[in-house]
């Protein structure tokens, strides 16, 4: 997958991790692909509503070791 | 509000205080900080640790002193809705349907003087964690549940059955149980001092215990029926009922406490007052509302089956108690 930007918010606790985020996803084009790397167990249920609303699409989802890793294509 | 708080703004009161509310407090800081920057006649604050605060939060309420120097008193946890009981006489304590706060009774007994010699479940809980055990571990308190509540548990427990009494101190005021059946098959009330019912799940203020969160609905919907419209009408119409979760702020009374006359609830109690069986089946077992969150999950700790983690606790028991039927 081709991602066009990485943000990493390992660590950082609710709301920084989806303010970081929106940040960000303010900053790419249309279409384009983030990464996100985020430890806060409240982005699972977060991310996804966040990106529902806003029409952006998440491409994939993995956990690894703690670390949830989000692919969200922007809209 | 990721946008900006500006569409709020003509929502919201200038001569009230606005408390902003959010699950674990960091998001209601930065709300609350974007509330006052935008409008600096506004009083915001935020509540300190979020929901996940609230609802661990236990105010012990005295609802009345008993026979000798006894005295009686209602655990409220405010922002679940979960009512917890302490009998206090001559220097012995019981405890009634213990939230999973365990210090707040530990310490609360410290400091009346009193040791905790009995701890009751009256039901194996699906809304909450029991603090049940834990408290008859750290203090050498016999653990009692309804045996036929406790089928699957994994640990050992006293069985508590219909008609056993426990005497508390040595002016021997007595908690003596009710086999009532209904909400679970095993639910028992007590009836403490001769005055007070402690209802348990199965008959609240302003509602009646639901049947169906171990999933059986339609095999206790007759039990449910029994205890209410005879063996609760049976007792003497002055007993105080206490029951063990209070869903909207109008079931306490003025001194924070939920405690009613049997006889008004008789009288007022809209579960109580179904004429036709077959309507009151219905109610009990059709259109309930949503069962509480991860209730399956919380029975299975409750019977010592799962152990999680004090984060894995909060989490299960996020949300309303939703254990009754209006």
């Amino acid at each position: 997958m081709k991602v066009d930007k990485v943000i990493d918010v390992k660590g950082l606790a609710c709301p920084m991790p989806i303010v970081r985020v929106k940040k960000a996803m303010d900053a790419v084009a249309s279409g384009e692909v983030v990464e996100i790397l985020v430890t806060d167990k409240g982005a699972l249920a977060d991310f996804p509503a966040w990106a529902n609303a806003g029409g952006h699409i998440i491409l994939d989802q993995t956990e690894d070791a703690g670390v949830f890793k989000f692919f969200i294509k922007k809209a | 509000m990721l946008d900006g708080v500006e569409s709020l703004l003509p929502q919201l009161p200038a001569d009230k205080e606005i408390v902003v509310v959010c699950a674990k407090e960091g998001s209601s800081i930065l709300v609350a900080e974007m509330l006052s920057e935008a409008n600096t006649a506004l009083s915001v604050s935020y509540l300190e640790g979020g929901m996940k605060a609230w609802s661990s939060y236990v105010e012990p309420i005295k609802v009345a002193d008993l026979s000798g120097d006894g005295e009686l008193y209602q655990f409220v946890r405010l922002g679940k809705g979960c009512l917890s009981y302490m009998v206090i006489s001559d220097g012995e304590a019981a405890v009634i349907d213990a939230v999973r706060f365990t210090e707040v009774f530990t310490s609360f007994a410290a400091q009346k003087n009193v040791k905790i010699k009995h701890v009751f479940d009256t039901h194996l809980h699906a809304d909450h964690i029991s603090g049940g055990r834990a408290i008859a571990q750290s203090t050498g308190a016999t653990y009692y549940l309804p045996p036929k509540d406790a089928e699957e548990v994994v640990f050992d427990y006293t069985p508590l059955e219909d008609g056993l009494t426990v005497q508390i101190g040595a002016s021997k005021l007595e908690v003596g149980a009710l086999y009532s059946p209904g909400h679970t098959i095993g639910s028992t009330s007590f009836i403490v001092d001769g005055t007070f019912l402690l209802t348990g799940d199965i008959l609240f203020i302003d509602s009646i215990g639901r049947p169906d969160l171990a999933g059986l609905a339609e095999d206790w919907v007759g039990d449910l029926r029994e205890t209410l419209y005879r063996r609760y009408r049976e007792l003497t119409e002055e007993l105080i009922v206490l029951p063990a979760h209070f869903m909207i702020m109008d079931e306490l009374n003025e001194d924070g406490t939920a405690a009613k006359r049997l006889g008004d609830l008789l009288a007022e109690n809209h579960g109580l007052n179904i004429k036709d069986e077959e309507q009151f089946r219905q109610l009990v077992t059709e259109h309930l509302p949503p069962q509480p969150h991860a209730y399956k999950q919380i029975r299975q700790v409750n019977m010592g089956k799962m152990t999680p983690d004090s984060d894995e606790q909060t989490e299960m028991e996020i949300g309303p108690n939703r254990c009754a039927v209006r």
